[in-house]
């Protein structure tokens, strides 16, 4: 569920020298020069490794991992890294299925595994070769698992997170605990949605009381209705902005994944995330291994490496996601952040729920609906 | 070149013609590569369904309510534009064909500047002026006078639209204008007509197929963006553009989504038409 990479590029800062120079009507060129050198360098190292270890082609969300944990693995085991990232789900599956490019390890969300799972493009791990996957992450986070991987045969979790809301505290004096404070019209025009079928709808249904993987037809149009009665108090449909906007104090409330939190507090520490009492999304990106994978063996050496406490924090630092690696967590120094509750959320008090793979049919049924919520 | 000149005079055209066609191969090898497969496939998937069989279905979709609000919305925006932008260009292009050719060469050069800057970034870059907490609103604030709200509304997106275009209408502007001959214009002065018949009579019907360039240039990018509105609109207002961009990478139903752009490409073509029978009354000054 990382989006990083666009909204890395269009920071607000970025943003305003941009309008500086198109006041100025000069030295446009510039600006994206600037922007462009965000692009992904992880794999700096391919040369430079041993060639005796073959290779592992990771197929990876993009700013998804410490590119220092990539050096040294291949340091480690002589094996080569060949990196390649993707934006969505949705962009990743079709090259998986296709086939065209094969890959080693992918790290899928949930529901995505899911769709792989039922359409047979993955293959069964083998946990004997992979002793840090049982030994570190927590059990909650295999049972979690379950909903879309049973019997946890398919996969090994890599970060982890809720969706909740993101308020600013200078602007919300009422009491923030419930995702009906979104359609509160004191708040028109300061209110930022997520641009996502699935995160717009998992709010609404959960609002009515309804499982966020719903294919009721009554349900889904009464979360629609209700979706249709808030746009006019909704400032803007955002992915990647919402981060930006409400460090800039664009908006008073903003629908928000907790590994993006973490990092807005830090930019602005009038904001503060709380997950709504209704329950919310709890999302898993976990490792997977497709069926035509070219390496296996080396696929579960990185998997089992990426299992390794020591990796695990350093990419939990990097990313601020939360990572499901219980021992990991031991290991941070900082109290705050260890016992922090965005990243690490006693979950049992919460009614919470992972999306399912919906079926062809019940994505279209669900784009419809939004199609309907966005042209209202 | 060749001996026996005069024996066989069909050589020369014939090697000529053969030079013509290697010359032209690299043009063909890109228009079919880039233009003609890509919309054939777009033909292909926009009249099948997902099985592959044969369907009218995803261009009739055009009629459900929400894709014909976009189609409309999205029409009448980029028509609104479209004015817009020859209603400002058109003084422009006229100030501009009066100056002498160094001032011309540097009032077209400024307008031409932005250009070379990105298109998304430059889209960008207004909605960081338009924000609730913007750079203008910033400024409004500070000299206390009331602050601008339009950002996510209709109204920027036509903004958005009008500044990225508004381009495309001064230049086919300016190059009809300054083909105009002068003593054409004399001469209207000289048997007795004031500046308003002289304008109405003889320079605007002069600059008609600059006028029709510059509306299909601006009218048809318009039609069809996606970006301005998702940037300047903040998502919340539907064109038919944002539609099959929708269709493409959220709901990966390329049938649907290309059998939209059909729907718009007809629209596209109405223009091109228009422009075509205009342009043979005209004298064919195209940009």
């Amino acid at each position: 569920m990382k989006k990083h990479l666009v909204s890395t590029l269009f920071s607000k800062s970025a943003g305003l020298i941009l309008s500086a120079a198109l006041l100025a009507g000069l030295l446009g060129g510039c600006g994206s020069d600037g922007a462009s050198a965000g692009a992904e360098g992880a794999n700096g190292s391919g040369a430079s490794a041993d060639a005796d270890g073959g290779e592992v082609i990771v197929y990876n969300w993009g700013e998804y991992i410490d590119p220092d944990v990539l050096d040294m693995f291949e340091e480690e085991t002589g094996i080569t890294v060949i990196y390649d990232e993707f934006e969505t789900n949705e962009i990743m599956y079709p090259r998986v299925e296709a086939g065209a490019s094969k890959y080693d390890v992918i790290c899928p969300s949930d529901y995505m595994i899911q769709k792989m799972i039922d359409n047979d493009l993955l293959q069964e791990l083998n946990f004997d070769h992979i002793p840090n996957a049982k030994a570190n992450i927590g059990q909650q986070y295999w049972e979690q698992s379950e909903q879309f991987d049973p019997g946890n045969k398919y996969s090994v979790p890599y970060c982890w997170g809720t969706v909740g809301i993101l308020y600013n505290k200078t602007m919300v004096d009422d009491v923030v605990d419930s995702w009906s404070i979104l359609w509160d019209e004191k708040y028109a025009d300061n209110i930022l949605m997520q641009d996502s079928v699935r995160d717009a709808f998992m709010v609404a249904l959960r609002l009515n009381g309804s499982s966020m993987n719903t294919l009721d037809p009554d349900e889904l149009a009464a979360a629609r209705d209700l979706l249709i009665e808030q746009k006019p108090l909704v400032q803007a449909y955002v992915i990647d902005q919402v981060r930006d906007k409400m460090i800039g104090n664009e908006a008073a409330l903003g629908v928000i994944y907790s590994g993006e939190a973490i990092y807005t507090q830090r930019e602005n520490p009038d904001l503060e995330y709380v997950i709504p009492k209704e329950g919310t999304n709890v999302w898993i990106d976990s490792w997977v291994v497709p069926k035509n994978a070219p390496n296996l063996e080396n696929a579960e050496k990185f998997i089992d490496y990426m299992c390794r406490p020591d990796i695990a924090l350093l990419n939990f630092e990097y990313i601020t996601y939360s990572t499901p690696n219980e021992a990991a967590r031991e290991l941070i120094e900082d109290e705050d952040i260890k016992n922090s509750p965005i990243a690490f959320p006693d979950l049992s008090q919460y009614s919470l729920e992972t999306f399912t793979y919906l079926g062809d049919e019940g994505d279209e049924l669900y784009n419809e609906m939004w199609k309907e919520v966005k042209s209202e | 070149m060749h001996k026996g000149t005069n024996k066989k005079p069909a050589e020369t055209p014939g090697i000529v013609y053969f030079n013509q066609t290697l010359m032209t191969a690299p043009y063909l090898v890109w228009a079919l590569a880039f233009i003609i497969i890509p919309l054939l496939m777009i033909f292909y998937y926009g009249l099948t369904d997902k099985t592959g069989a044969f369907t009218l279905e995803n261009v009739i979709a055009i009629t459900t309510a929400q894709h014909s609000k976009a189609l409309w919305l999205a029409l009448l925006l980029s028509l609104i534009s479209t004015a817009l932008c020859l209603l400002l260009a058109y003084p422009l292009a006229m100030i501009l064909a009066k100056r002498s050719v160094s001032q011309q060469s540097f009032i077209v050069l400024i307008f031409i500047l932005p250009m070379w800057m990105n298109f998304l970034l430059r889209t960008l870059a207004w909605q960081t002026l338009l924000e609730k907490t913007g750079v203008i609103n910033s400024v409004l604030t500070f000299l206390h006078l009331p602050t601008l709200n339009i950002i996510n509304t209709p109204a920027a997106i036509i903004l958005g639209m009008v500044y990225n275009f508004l381009p495309f209408m001064v230049l086919p502007l300016y190059n009809s204008l300054t083909k105009i001959d002068p003593n054409v214009v004399n001469a209207a002065y000289d048997l007795g007509a004031n500046g308003t018949q002289t304008f109405l009579r003889v320079i605007f019907p002069l600059s008609i197929p600059g006028v029709i360039s510059g509306i299909t240039m601006v009218f048809v990018p318009a039609l069809t963006t996606f970006v301005i509105s998702n940037l300047l609109g903040g998502s919340k207002i539907l064109l038919i553009g944002n539609v099959i961009e929708q269709e493409f990478t959220q709901a990966s139903n390329w049938n649907l989504g290309s059998g939209l752009s059909i729907v718009l490409m007809i629209f596209i073509i109405l223009n091109m038409v228009l422009t075509g029978i205009f342009d043979k009354n005209g004298e064919g000054t195209a940009l």
